[in-house]
């Protein structure tokens, strides 16, 4: 009746999970206990939790990465505890079954539910406003992208207090991730999670490449686009290559799982080594997904506070799209060491060192942006200059790495964690918390707190170099990744610097929670108001609307003369588009999402665990959701003129008080 | 919204264009079996010989029955259809080779 699931799947004799699950049902039924006695809930169906509109959905994304990054960060800071005591005899406290599950949960999670999760809310937020559009192409798949996506962090999350999770690092390989070896549920929480996320990953990408191919307003050409639009559309173009090659893997994973057949198994003419050419496929040009976005923030901020365009915009665009190219034939370099000869290695770790050329092109492209502009030290610029710095430090050691005959010693060493977490952290994760702080008044109406976002940064940059510099050293000293516990001495006080890192990261955490506890706290004081919806005197279509902006977002479509055209007009001092309003076409809100969620969130528990008719229950529901939705043809209505123009006189006039306040 | 409705009503071939496509069509698949069937080609020559029937096949299918062409409302279609077919290579082929090379240089096979 239930497969596998049993009361003793509850891991009641681990502590920790124990004091994790009070933890999370504490603060779970504090928000719902809130929601209900303010009377929220109405407000939360209607307005959020069914929305289309890609500026909510960008918003809760955000909010899911957020959540994300908390657990991410938990596992991390509990690894580095563990290894800066089980030293010498110490087995520290975490035994290895524990573990390999918080390893593989960590980069599971930060990868999939935090960067993937922001990247798609900062592509939400910003694309359909930077390209003049009303909203996505597909606004109900959009919806139904995000509830994929909050599925796969649920499945995930709900891993930690019943049955366990993989114990074999975050791509899972085989043998180790079969039945054989481990029997467990762990790889299949693992396997749904990513699939059902993955749905909602493919969905977004054709979502936005769409919108970007159709929806640009009237003389927006391709060499008119911003550049963090050319860098989403770069990475829709990947996540549709990349994505179903993941699909197939994990599909031909569960096979094997599931019944018994034999494609990555040891025995009966399966092929281990198919399994780690397949997975990289997708992670090479997974990894390019994430940083390509975050390479689009940087224009956007370097341009707008150095103010100045961007110096090479063309470079930039084609620098975009080689890195896209050729992240597609450098998957190689994962697993160099794996046996191949001298010509695949060769050939894959020379294309490798090729990528280094365009993102070189980049880096001068953003330091003659700021040359001779006027550089203003906000934030986001902050967490943009620790990019630069500590992003061509990474690069540098990838293109070591890229070395076959290097990598042989490097491979799978800590050598290789400090290197990617190098990337992440300095590339992606500096990037999108730059372009949060960039667009939060878009989002909200008020900035982001300045004093505590500077602290966050500081904090961060100085936490990464203590928490990873250590680990280059102990790479090339010898030590391994996923090691649970090591009795060399010349590596225990590194690991303690370390382990200090990890504690000034967390203390970066605190103040990025701070700084939105200040900022909404202070959010009406007349500095942290954003009235006129352009606070930092930008270039973009985004910042001629109001903050935050309407349903429908333009009131006219506007018309594009060129790049930049926003900012052109404002030093012309013209005065917007005339054209007379007309009633605008949307898309009404829809609670399909919700349900298919739901049901998808039913039937990967269920798979998971073996309980067949709910399997069936949850496959019938998304099949039954998807059918109602296809027949609903009330799915649009349009937005009256007296509307519009009521919104367009109140913008105007905030913007007239906001112009009596200078 | 509106943009997103933009109607494209794809050119639907003539009749004698779709004859032709089914004439081609069965000629190929008549080749191809003969190919095999009547033993006149040595196997190594048989698979080359089907290969590149193959290949003219989904040509013909896409030229024929689903109308892709040069012209400019078909120039997505075409680029989508070019796209995919690199990406195929890209990773089919790419394996292919990475797979070859790692068997024989394990001597695994």
């Amino acid at each position: 009746m239930l497969g596998k699931l049993s009361f003793s799947a509850i891991p009641l004799d681990v502590p920790i999970l124990v004091g994790t699950f009070l933890g999370v049902a504490v603060i779970g039924l504090a928000v719902l206990g809130a929601v209900t006695y303010y009377g929220k809930w109405g407000y939360l169906w209607r307005e959020w939790l069914t929305t289309v509109d890609h500026k909510r959905l960008a918003v809760m994304y955000v909010i899911l990465a957020i959540v994300m990054l908390f657990r991410g960060f938990a596992d991390a800071i509990m690894m580095r505890t563990q290894l800066a005591l089980a030293y010498n005899g110490n087995p520290g406290y975490l035994p290895p079954h524990h573990y390999d599950q918080v390893f593989s949960a960590h980069g599971t999670i930060m990868i999939f539910f935090m960067a993937m999760a922001f990247m798609t809310g900062l592509m939400n937020l910003v694309v359909p406003l930077q390209i003049g559009a009303r909203d996505v192409a597909f606004p109900f798949l959009n919806s139904l992208s995000f509830y994929m996506t909050l599925v796969g962090a649920l499945l995930i999350n709900i891993s930690l207090f019943i049955g366990e999770f993989a114990q074999c690092g975050w791509l899972v390989y085989p043998p180790l991730s079969e039945m054989q070896f481990s029997p467990g549920v762990g790889v299949d929480y693992y396997i749904w999670a990513v699939q059902i996320s993955g749905v909602g990953t493919l969905l977004t990408g054709v979502n936005f490449f769409t919108t970007i191919v159709k929806m640009r307003a009237p003389g927006m050409g391709w060499m008119q686009m911003p550049v963090f639009t050319w860098t989403a559309f770069c990475t829709t173009v990947l996540i549709m290559v990349s994505f179903p090659v993941l699909t197939v893997t994990l599909a031909l994973l569960s096979l094997d799982r599931y019944l018994g057949m034999h494609f990555f198994t040891n025995d009966a003419g399966g092929n281990v080594m198919l399994y780690l050419s397949m997975i990289w496929t997708w992670g090479h040009p997974e990894v390019y997904i994430l940083v390509i976005p975050a390479f689009g923030v940087f224009s956007e901020v370097t341009a707008t506070f150095s103010q100045k365009p961007l110096f090479g915009y063309k470079t930039m665009v084609y620098a975009t799209c080689s890195i896209m190219v050729l992240s597609f034939v450098v998957w190689v370099h994962h697993f160099f060491t794996m046996g191949a000869g001298a010509n695949v290695n060769t050939f894959f770790g020379i294309m490798t060192m090729i990528i280094a050329v365009p993102t070189g092109v980049k880096i001068f492209n953003w330091l003659f942006t700021m040359y001779k502009g006027r550089v203003e030290f906000t934030a986001p610029m902050y967490w943009t200059l620790g990019f630069m710095i500590t992003f061509s430090i990474g690069g540098m050691t990838g293109v070591m790495m890229a070395m076959p005959a290097a990598d042989w010693i490097l491979h799978n060493s800590l050598f290789l964690i400090a290197h990617f977490h190098n990337v992440i952290i300095g590339g992606v994760y500096f990037g999108y918390i730059a372009g949060m702080g960039f667009w939060f008044p878009k989002a909200f109406g008020f900035k982001l707190n300045e004093a505590w976002g500077k602290r966050a940064f500081w904090c961060w940059f100085v936490g990464f170099y203590l928490a990873f510099v250590p680990l280059y050293i102990l790479g090339l000293e010898g030590m391994t990744r996923r090691m649970n516990h090591y009795d060399n001495p010349d590596w225990y006080p590194w690991m303690l610097v370390a382990e200090a890192g990890a504690i000034v990261i967390a203390c970066g955490i605190v103040c990025q929670l701070t700084q939105l506890y200040v900022s909404i706290r202070d959010r009406n004081l007349p500095e942290n108001l954003d009235l006129t919806g352009d606070p930092w005197n930008g270039r973009t279509l985004e910042w001629s609307i109001s903050s935050p902006p309407p349903a429908y977002n333009f009131a006219v479509i506007p018309d594009i003369h060129g790049l930049d055209t926003f900012h052109t007009e404002k030093q012309l001092g013209l005065k917007a588009h005339g054209k007379p309003l007309a009633p605008i076409h949307m898309p009404k809100n829809t609670s399909a999402g919700v349900f298919i969620g739901l049901f998808s969130f039913i039937l990967g528990f269920a798979s998971i665990w073996y309980i067949w008719w709910l399997a069936a229950i949850g496959l019938i529901g998304i099949v039954a959701t998807m059918i109602l939705r296809s027949a609903n043809r009330d799915v649009d209505y349009y937005v009256p003129v007296s509307e519009i123009e009521h919104n367009e006189e109140v913008y105007s006039r905030r913007i007239a008080a906001a112009q009596a306040a200078e | 919204m509106a943009q997103a409705h933009t109607a494209h009503d794809g050119s639907h071939g003539s009749y004698s264009a779709y004859l032709i496509g089914f004439v081609l069509a069965v000629i190929l698949t008549v080749a191809s079996f003969a190919a095999v069937m009547t033993h006149a080609l040595s196997p190594g020559m048989a698979l080359a010989a089907l290969t590149v029937l193959a290949v003219v096949q989904i040509v013909v299918h896409l030229v024929f029955f689903l109308h892709l062409n040069t012209s400019s409302e078909q120039s997505w279609n075409l680029m989508c259809f070019i796209f995919a077919a690199a990406s195929v290579i890209v990773i089919i082929g790419g394996t292919i080779f990475i797979m070859h090379d790692t068997a024989i240089n394990m001597m695994s096979r």
